[in-house]
């Protein structure tokens, strides 16, 4: 399709287009987004007690850094989904890899993670309140059960996923059965762990908001909770717009790991 | 032969046990190899009596259709699989699974894409614990073997299928095995890449007196490399006929053109065809 028009590539199916291009459709996008709501609340179309408009927005949010309080409510968040996902991941990555690799780790717990996979965790809340309570070790928990399940059965189908080839080469070049595990299963399944670990790093922000919703006394999900109750939209969008901006920057943050330690990997 | 003329009830006995004989035991000996697979009540046998000895330094080749079953001798050399009866042993030591020892070139790109070239050949020596100063000599010795010395620091992603397997060469020999086992190491590759990767081996070898098991369905390929042929019909896998290549080394792939090139070439042809009937 080497003579096509512009236009042409946009409807051809997997056509390469100008970098250019795909830079300005996805700064459009969002300009639109922010036309769309300029006009129905500077308009009047909405009320603002229900939508706030972007300047209500940015002045609540210059306050509350003015005040040092937005930080603090960033921070609190921020700190139970570390703990949380560290905690998961730092336990679900080995065992993973075991279980994609070894048939007993895997009978012995496919039928509980599958299990307990299934189930919400927000089912969980209720309960993790009367055992832990409302301090800061609940809400990690709910993140903890809420990905690490997770994490648990995508590690292990990518560590059944390394190549048998790869295994016997290694075989024939010397390795005993712990240098398959450290040498070849482990780098092999780095790429795919990093990938994993974007995907979950997401449902954690989820987590985190539904557990300060139910207990907390600082946090994103908290001041949205506590703007509920005094008609404060602009809060609730200011929250909303944090979490998503958090998502996206860990989300680079993910890529970069990615492309910097397994770069052979294309 | 002493461990051939010996009567059966000394398999299994300890090798040191049977050393008196003059003739040097061979350096691969399969006697009398079998190999069922069985899935519930059905079973398969993909081998049946399989029996060959390799001298040291030959370069012997199994050349057969797919699914005769010679890539199976080939993993239960390696000590990958294990025979459902019979045994194997290398320079007198029963396989009893994988091992240094026994160096294997697949016929998949088995690189290890986390590792430089340098370091896929320093696998091999790691595991081994070689030192560091000697590793880095064996591996910059066999990179200039197989022509790759300036792709030491290059990602296997950036390496063509054909260097993909120099390098899975180079990395088998580092190890300096007894023997080298090779899986239809050049049937991923296009035509004109194989025939110089042939060319390549057959003159790594002979600077590197190694024994080969070299396993294709390529009959000119096994005809241009091999010492010795044994030719594999398939369902179940037996060995049909033993052919001595007495071509002159060095070989070049001008020897197609010799008359008995094209002469053990019609007897393997109506041997294949023979039990295609």
């Amino acid at each position: 399709m080497a003579t096509s028009t512009l236009w042409q590539r946009c409807l051809t199916p997997r056509a390469h287009l100008p970098k250019r291009l795909t830079w300005i459709a996805g700064i459009g996008i969002w300009l639109l987004v922010i036309v769309l709501w300029s006009l129905v609340t500077y308009g009047g179309l909405v009320r603002s007690i229900f939508l706030p408009t972007p300047t209500a927005v940015l002045s609540t949010a210059v306050r509350m850094i003015g005040d040092g309080s937005l930080w603090q409510d960033i921070w609190a968040s921020a700190q139970v989904v570390i703990y949380g996902f560290v905690l998961s991941s730092i336990l679900a990555i080995p065992l993973g890899i075991l279980m994609g690799s070894f048939r007993l780790v895997q009978a012995l717990l496919d039928p509980l993670v599958n299990f307990m996979r299934y189930l919400p965790v927000t089912a969980f809340v209720p309960l993790l309140i009367l055992w832990i309570g409302i301090g800061i070790e609940q809400r990690v928990t709910v993140i903890f059960f809420g990905i690490f399940f997770q994490q648990l059965v995508m590690i292990a189908d990518v560590s059944r996923g390394v190549s048998q080839d790869l295994i016997n080469a290694s075989y024939t070049l010397g390795a005993k059965r712990r240098d398959v595990v450290a040498h070849v299963l482990f780098p092999a399944c780095l790429p795919g762990a990093i990938d994993m670990l974007r995907v979950t790093m997401g449902w954690a922000w989820t987590f985190v908001v539904v557990a300060e919703l139910v207990a907390a006394d600082s946090g994103l999900g908290y001041i949205s909770l506590k703007a509920m109750r005094g008609f404060q939209v602009d809060v609730i969008f200011l929250s909303i717009a944090l979490i998503g901006l958090l998502g996206l920057m860990t989300d680079q943050c993910f890529r970069f790991l990615r492309a910097r330690i397994t770069s052979w990997a294309l | 032969m002493g461990t051939l003329t010996v009567p059966g009830p000394t398999i299994g006995v300890d090798s040191k046990d049977i050393h008196a004989s003059a003739a040097p035991s061979p350096c691969l000996d399969i006697r009398d190899i079998s190999l069922t697979f069985s899935s519930g009540s059905r079973s398969v046998t993909a081998l049946e009596h399989i029996s060959l000895q390799v001298p040291e330094n030959e370069f012997a080749v199994i050349v057969g259709p797919s699914g005769c079953g010679k890539s199976s001798l080939l993993y239960l050399t390696a000590g990958l699989m294990a025979p459902t009866a019979g045994e194997i042993r290398v320079n007198d030591q029963r396989v009893t699974g994988p091992g240094a020892d026994r160096g294997m070139v697949f016929q998949s790109y088995t690189l290890f894409p986390w590792l430089s070239v340098r370091d896929n050949v320093a696998f091999g020596l790691k595991r081994r614990r070689i030192r560091p100063a000697q590793r880095q000599e064996i591996v910059e010795q066999y990179l200039r073997e197989v022509g790759l010395e300036s792709f030491a620091d290059a990602w296997p992603r950036q390496l063509s299928g054909g260097m993909m397997q120099r390098v899975a060469i180079a990395r088998a020999l580092a190890n300096d095995p007894d023997i080298l086992l090779m899986d239809e190491p050049f049937g991923a590759l296009d035509s004109q890449t194989r025939l110089s990767m042939q060319q390549l081996l057959l003159d790594v070898w002979e600077h590197n007196s190694k024994t080969v098991l070299f396993v294709t369905h390529d009959i000119d390929e096994a005809i241009l490399l091999a010492d010795r042929i044994y030719v594999m019909s398939g369902r179940p896998g037996v060995i049909c006929e033993t052919i001595d290549v007495p071509l002159k080394r060095p070989r070049s792939s001008e020897v197609v053109m010799d008359a008995s090139f094209i002469e053990i070439k019609r007897q393997i042809l109506s041997r294949l065809h023979q039990h295609d009937d």
